[in-house]
């Protein structure tokens, strides 16, 4: 692996990313024209005291004591849109502007796990069309 | 997109299927996806095509003299009838057992299983009283999995996501190419564990063997007992509040807190000097809601 060190840009603000849409900050980062690594605290780990009613249900449904793998998602933010990242197709779904962003980051995750969850579940989701289609499961 | 029922669409070839859908091939350009949707209208916890199931229905079945083919296919036809709860008997090490379970249900398993037994799984909650072998819970995407005792290598390779619980020790390469999700280690791993590790969080009450998160991109390894060597690019951190009401919830909820708590854990990260990217990756995607 080559490389001698990290040259990502440190996060400092929680609107770090919505006010400098490029949030291009290390030199290495203008460089190459892209933000290096996630745009949040990989290390973060939820805040239950401030889990959403639509989370509380969906845990129960599923016959869970947590939230299990929704504790890695955060919300990020791609062009100074906020967005989360959808795994089941490898892209970023940004979130509506019709929606109030708090201005802490753990209640913004705790909306981009609400998000994430409706978007996979619903017939609109990309991969609906391509299980049909490849009829694997 | 077509209108075209799912009862005609089972009939259709693969690449009639594709067509009636209005899928087409081409070359991937990285441009943006637009796709409407309205995330007000949206009240479902599972995915559309999952069975129903109902926890509380529950089923037992011998997999005494029968293929792993036919057990899995077995237990998916239980989910279709709306078994919530499923009791695997006599496993005798099969392998593969349980792979590719994408909804939720309660599955048990009394005895131990072979090679990637509930690999590929997305939501259920797994409990085998046995021993597993190598590979167990591979790319695993939600759920929980409880294994009473011990665990081959490569547990959790490739996780993404859910809780993967072994009471026991577990072999080399633990969570090797771990993306998201948590492992948690009752007793000791082994060497490499947490190899090119690049999200999640992985718990080892025990010791761990040498090269701990060797190559890792990110996320988190705490262990409890020694560390036999740092591999390439692992590095200490602080142990924050957070990290420890974090620790406790997890080890209580799975009933592994140690008896002096969490304050003794290590925290190993990233170092983040190997960290590099000289190429620009292709443009990702975009879903706009």
């Amino acid at each position: 692996m080559a490389g001698t060190q990290y040259r990502g840009s440190e996060i400092t603000d929680v609107d770090q990313f919505l006010k400098d849409a490029d949030g291009l900050a290390s030199e290495r980062e203008k460089e190459i024209g892209q933000h290096i690594g996630y745009r949040y605290d990989v290390n973060l780990v939820p805040d239950y005291d401030r889990i959403t009613p639509f989370l509380e249900k969906y845990i129960e449904t599923m016959g869970w004591d947590d939230l299990n793998w929704l504790e890695d998602v955060h919300m990020g933010y791609e062009e100074g849109m906020p967005a989360v990242f959808d795994r089941n197709n490898n892209g970023w779904v940004r979130v509506p502007d019709t929606i109030d962003l708090p201005d802490n980051q753990q209640d913004r995750d705790m909306i981009a796990r609400e998000l994430l969850i409706k978007f996979q579940m619903s017939d609109r989701h990309p991969l609906v069309n391509l299980r049909k289609a490849y009829m694997k499961f | 997109m077509a209108s075209v029922s799912d009862a005609e669409l089972k009939k259709m070839t693969q690449d009639e299927r594709a067509k009636a859908l209005g899928m087409t091939t081409e070359q991937l350009t990285g441009k943006s996806l637009y796709v409407e949707f309205d995330p007000d209208a949206e009240e479902r916890f599972t995915y559309p095509w999952a069975p129903d199931v109902d926890f509380n229905k529950r089923t037992e079945f011998d997999c005494d003299g029968k293929t792993t083919t036919e057990v899995n296919s077995q237990i998916r036809e239980l989910m279709r009838e709306g078994y919530g709860t499923i009791v695997l008997k006599n496993p005798r090490g099969m392998h593969s057992l349980g792979v590719g379970i994408l909804s939720r249900l309660n599955l048990i398993i009394e005895g131990s299983t072979g090679y990637f037994t509930v690999g590929l799984i997305d939501g259920p909650n797994v409990r085998i009283t046995g021993r597993v072998g190598w590979s167990c819970g591979e790319n695993m995407m939600s759920g929980t999995i409880m294994i009473e005792k011990n665990a081959g290598s490569t547990f959790g390779a490739a996780i993404r996501g859910g809780d993967l619980v072994c009471r026991g020790s577990v072999g080399s390469r633990t969570g090797i190419d771990q993306k998201g999700g948590t492992i948690i280690v009752g007793g000791d791993t082994g060497a490499l564990s947490g190899f090119m590790m690049q999200r999640g969080r992985m718990v080892v009450c025990g010791n761990a063997g040498k090269n701990l998160g060797d190559s890792m991109y990110d996320g988190t390894i705490f262990v409890g007992g020694e560390i036999k060597s740092l591999g390439v690019d692992a590095v200490e951190a602080e142990l924050t509040d957070l990290d420890k009401k974090w620790l406790t919830r997890k080890l209580t909820q799975y009933g592994l807190m140690p008896d002096k708590g969490v304050d003794h854990f290590t925290k190993v990260v990233a170092g983040k000097q190997l960290w590099n990217y000289d190429n620009l990756e292709p443009s990702e995607k975009k879903l706009i809601l």
